[in-house]
C-alpha cells in the first residue's frame, strides 16, 4: 500500500500557481527544447535533406557544365565561371535558408495540424497560442543558421579545378543578415504551413516555392537583370522584387563575397518588413486554425 | 500580449466549484443555430461529471471552451477559479485534456511524450524525469518506454495520453469521448483507470455517447441535446426521473403499432410504448407478474410471443423519454 499512498499524495491538485509570463517563458523553453531534442536525433537525416540540394546545384553548375564546356551566363562578360561560381555560392546558402524554412517550419505544421493533430496538445501548454507558433518560428530559424554553416563549406568545395568562389567574410554582415534571413524564411515557412492544407502541399511547391527559388536571385545577381525589359521597362527586375529571396541571396552576397549586391540599406529594412508580414499573417493563420 | 492577471484572482478555496459556467453560449461563424445554449453548469471538486448526449449535442463544444480551444460567443466560464475568457493563458495550467483522436508526439518515444509534457508545464528535468518514471509505472507502460509512440496499441495510446493529461495534476481533467474507437478490453481498462483517479480525487469532466460510460463512472450526469442541459442528476435519479420501473421488450410478428397499443390497453402502469428493431418496448410502471400478464395480453391479442425480455431502465431510456428519440439516432 505504500505505493499506492506515495501515488495519492502525488496526485494532489497543483491549480493555477505561476504568473502567465513565468509560465509561458518556461513553456517556451521546453517548446525548443522539445525541436532540439528531435533535431538531434534526426540529425543525420537534417544533415542529408540540407546538403543534397546545395551539392546538385554545385555540381551541375561548377563542375558539370565547365566540364562539358556549357557556357553560364556568358553573353555579358561576367568574368567567366569562377565569377559564377562566386554568385552561385552565396546563392546556395540563401535558397538552403529558405528551404529549411519550408522544411522545418511549413511540412513540419501541415503535417501537425494534419493527420498527427499533435498541435491539439501543442496549444494546450500554459502559454499564449502565438508563442507556440514563434517558438516553431524560431527553432526553424536555428535550424536555417545551422544549413547555411553547413552548406557555405560544401559550395567552396565542390566545383571543377580551375572554377573557385572567391569567398570574402564581411563579419557583420554575416552575423546580422544570416539569423535575420532564418526569420524571415521561417516566418514565411508558417504562413504556407498555416495557408496550406496537408494534401495540397504539392500545390505549395509548385505555385509558391519553385516560382521563389528560380526567380530568387540564386542563380544570378539582382542587379544583372537590367537587360530584361519591355520597352524602357526593366519588368523583370521590378517584379521580382516581390520575392522575398531576392533580398536573402543579394544578402548572402554581401557577406560572403565582393561582388556587387543590392544596397544594405534596402536589404535589411526589407527584409525586417517581409520579417513583420510573415510573422503577422502566420500567427493569424495560426490563431485561426488552432481557435474556433 | 502575455496576459498578466493577478494570481489572487486564481486562487479558489476548496469549497468553490471546479467548473462553473454562467450561460455559455456558443455560435459558430456561419451556423445558425446555437451550438451550446446558454449552458449554466457547475462542477464539484472530486467529482466525476458526465455530459451525455448523440453527436452534435454539443458535449464537444462545452469541452471545447471549457478548455479555451473553442471562444465562447457570450456567457462566462470559470476554472478552479479562473476566467477561462479573460485569462486563458493561466486557464489552461489547471486542465489536463484527454481528445478523441491520438495527438501523441510522432517524433518522440513513450517516455518523452511525458518528459517533455513535464517541462512544458515548468517542472525541473529532474522533477519531470522522475514523474515520468512514476506514471509509466503507474498505467503499466514502463516497458514502452524508450519505443516510438508508433508501437503503441490504440489502448496503450490512450493511457500514454491520459498519464500524459494527468502529469501536471491539473485541477481539472478533460476527456472528450475517451472510449471512442477503443476495443472493449481496452474501454474496460481505461475504466478501471477513471476509478482510480477519482478515487485519489481527481476532478474529472468527461463527454460521451455511451450511455453505459456515463452510468458506470460518472457521479453526476448532465443529459445534452440540441447545446442544452435537458436534465441533470445522480444516475439513479435521472433513471427514478422517468418514473419507470420495467423496461420489456416483446417480439412477435405481425402489426408492431397494434402490438403496442393492444399490450398498452391490457397492462397497468404502460407509460410509453415504442417499436424498436428489437420489438416493441414497453415503459412500465409497477410491475406485479408482467412477465405472464405480458405474454397472455399478446396472445389474446393474436400474436405468437418468440421473445420476451424485462430491463431495469437505463439512461438510454431517460433520454428517450426527454426527446423521443434514440442516443444513437
Amino acid at each position: 500500500m505504500a505505493a499506492a499512498s506515495r501515488l495519492g499524495a502525488d496526485n494532489e491538485v497543483q491549480g493555477v500557481t505561476r504568473s502567465a509570463f513565468a509560465a509561458s517563458r518556461t513553456a517556451l523553453g521546453a517548446l525548443l527544447l522539445r525541436d532540439l531534442v528531435v533535431l538531434r536525433k534526426n540529425i543525420w537525416e537534417f544533415v542529408l535533406r540540407t546538403v543534397v540540394q546545395p551539392f546538385l546545384l554545385c555540381f551541375v553548375f561548377l563542375f558539370v557544365f565547365p566540364k562539358i564546356g556549357q557556357a553560364v551566363g556568358s553573353t555579358h562578360s561576367t568574368g567567366g565561371p569562377s565569377a559564377f561560381a562566386t554568385v552561385l555560392v552565396a546563392g546556395v546558402v540563401g535558397i538552403s535558408i529558405m528551404f529549411q524554412g519550408v522544411q522545418s517550419v511549413a511540412l513540419q505544421m501541415s503535417q501537425e495540424f494534419g493527420f498527427t493533430r499533435e498541435i491539439e496538445d501543442r496549444v494546450q501548454a500554459p502559454c499564449p497560442i502565438w508563442l507556440v507558433a514563434m517558438a516553431k518560428v524560431l527553432s526553424g530559424s536555428v535550424q536555417g543558421i545551422l544549413s547555411a554553416l553547413i552548406v557555405l563549406p560544401i559550395a567552396s568545395v565542390v566545383h571543377a579545378s580551375g572554377v573557385e568562389a572567391q569567398i570574402s567574410l564581411h563579419w557583420w554582415v554575416v552575423l546580422t543578415i544570416v539569423p535575420l534571413s532564418c526569420v524571415a524564411m521561417s516566418a514565411l515557412g508558417l504562413v504556407l504551413g498555416t495557408s496550406f492544407e496537408p494534401r495540397n502541399i504539392g500545390l505549395m511547391f509548385g505555385f509558391v516555392v519553385l516560382p521563389i527559388t528560380f526567380l530568387g536571385g540564386t542563380y544570378y545577381q539582382w542587379t544583372r537583370l537590367a537587360p530584361v525589359t519591355i520597352g524602357r521597362w526593366h519588368w523583370l527586375q521590378t517584379i521580382v522584387l516581390v520575392n522575398p529571396l531576392i533580398y536573402v541571396n543579394e544578402g548572402m552576397r554581401a557577406a560572403f563575397t565582393d561582388v556587387p549586391h543590392m544596397h544594405l540599406y534596402i536589404i535589411y529594412p526589407v527584409l525586417v518588413g517581409f520579417c513583420t508580414v510573415f510573422l503577422t499573417v502566420g500567427l493569424r493563420n495560426f490563431r485561426r486554425r488552432v481557435l474556433s | 500580449m502575455i496576459d498578466e492577471a493577478p494570481l489572487a484572482s486564481a486562487t479558489t478555496s476548496s469549497t468553490d466549484p471546479v467548473i462553473r459556467t454562467i450561460g455559455l453560449t456558443k455560435v459558430y461563424a456561419g451556423a445558425d443555430f446555437r451550438a451550446v445554449d446558454e449552458l449554466n453548469l457547475s462542477v464539484d471538486r472530486g467529482e466525476i461529471f458526465g455530459l451525455l448526449g448523440p453527436n452534435g449535442a454539443g458535449k464537444t463544444t462545452t469541452a471545447g471552451m471549457l478548455t479555451t480551444r473553442v471562444i465562447p460567443t457570450a456567457g462566462s466560464a470559470f476554472v478552479a477559479g479562473v476566467d477561462i475568457v479573460a485569462h486563458p493563458t493561466l486557464a489552461k495550467q489547471a486542465v489536463g485534456v484527454v481528445s478523441q483522436t491520438n495527438t501523441l508526439d510522432r517524433q518522440l518515444t513513450v517516455w518523452e511524450n511525458l518528459y517533455f509534457h513535464g517541462r512544458l508545464f515548468g517542472m525541473g528535468a529532474a522533477a519531470s524525469r522522475r514523474r515520468s518514471d512514476e506514471l509509466l509505472e503507474q498505467f503499466q507502460l514502463s516497458k514502452w518506454a524508450g519505443a516510438s509512440v508508433y508501437a503503441l496499441s490504440g489502448g496503450m495510446a490512450q493511457r500514454l495520453m491520459v498519464a500524459r493529461s494527468i502529469f501536471h495534476r491539473p485541477a481539472v481533467l478533460f476527456m472528450d469521448e475517451p472510449t471512442a474507437g477503443l476495443d472493449p478490453q481496452s474501454r474496460l481498462a481505461l475504466w478501471d483507470i477513471l476509478r482510480e483517479l477519482h478515487a485519489k480525487g481527481q476532478t474529472i469532466l468527461l463527454t460521451t455517447h455511451y450511455m453505459e460510460e456515463a452510468d458506470q463512472l460518472c457521479q453526476r450526469v448532465a443529459i445534452m441535446d440540441h447545446g442544452r442541459i435537458l436534465a441533470l442528476d445522480t444516475p439513479e435519479g435521472l433513471k427514478r426521473s422517468v418514473g419507470v420501473d420495467t423496461i420489456v421488450t416483446v417480439k412477435a410478428a405481425g402489426d408492431q403499432a397494434a402490438l403496442a397499443a393492444s399490450l398498452a390497453a391490457a397492462l397497468v402502469g404502460v407509460t410509453r410504448t415504442r417499436v424498436t428493431e428489437h420489438g416493441v418496448e414497453l415503459h412500465v410502471r409497477g410491475g406485479d407478474r408482467l412477465l405472464a400478464r405480458c405474454v397472455a395480453a399478446a396472445e389474446e391479442g393474436g400474436y405468437d410471443v418468440e421473445d420476451l425480455s424485462l430491463a431495469e431502465p437505463t439512461l438510454e431510456t431517460v433520454f428517450i423519454n426527454l426527446t423521443g428519440k434514440e442516443l444513437r439516432d
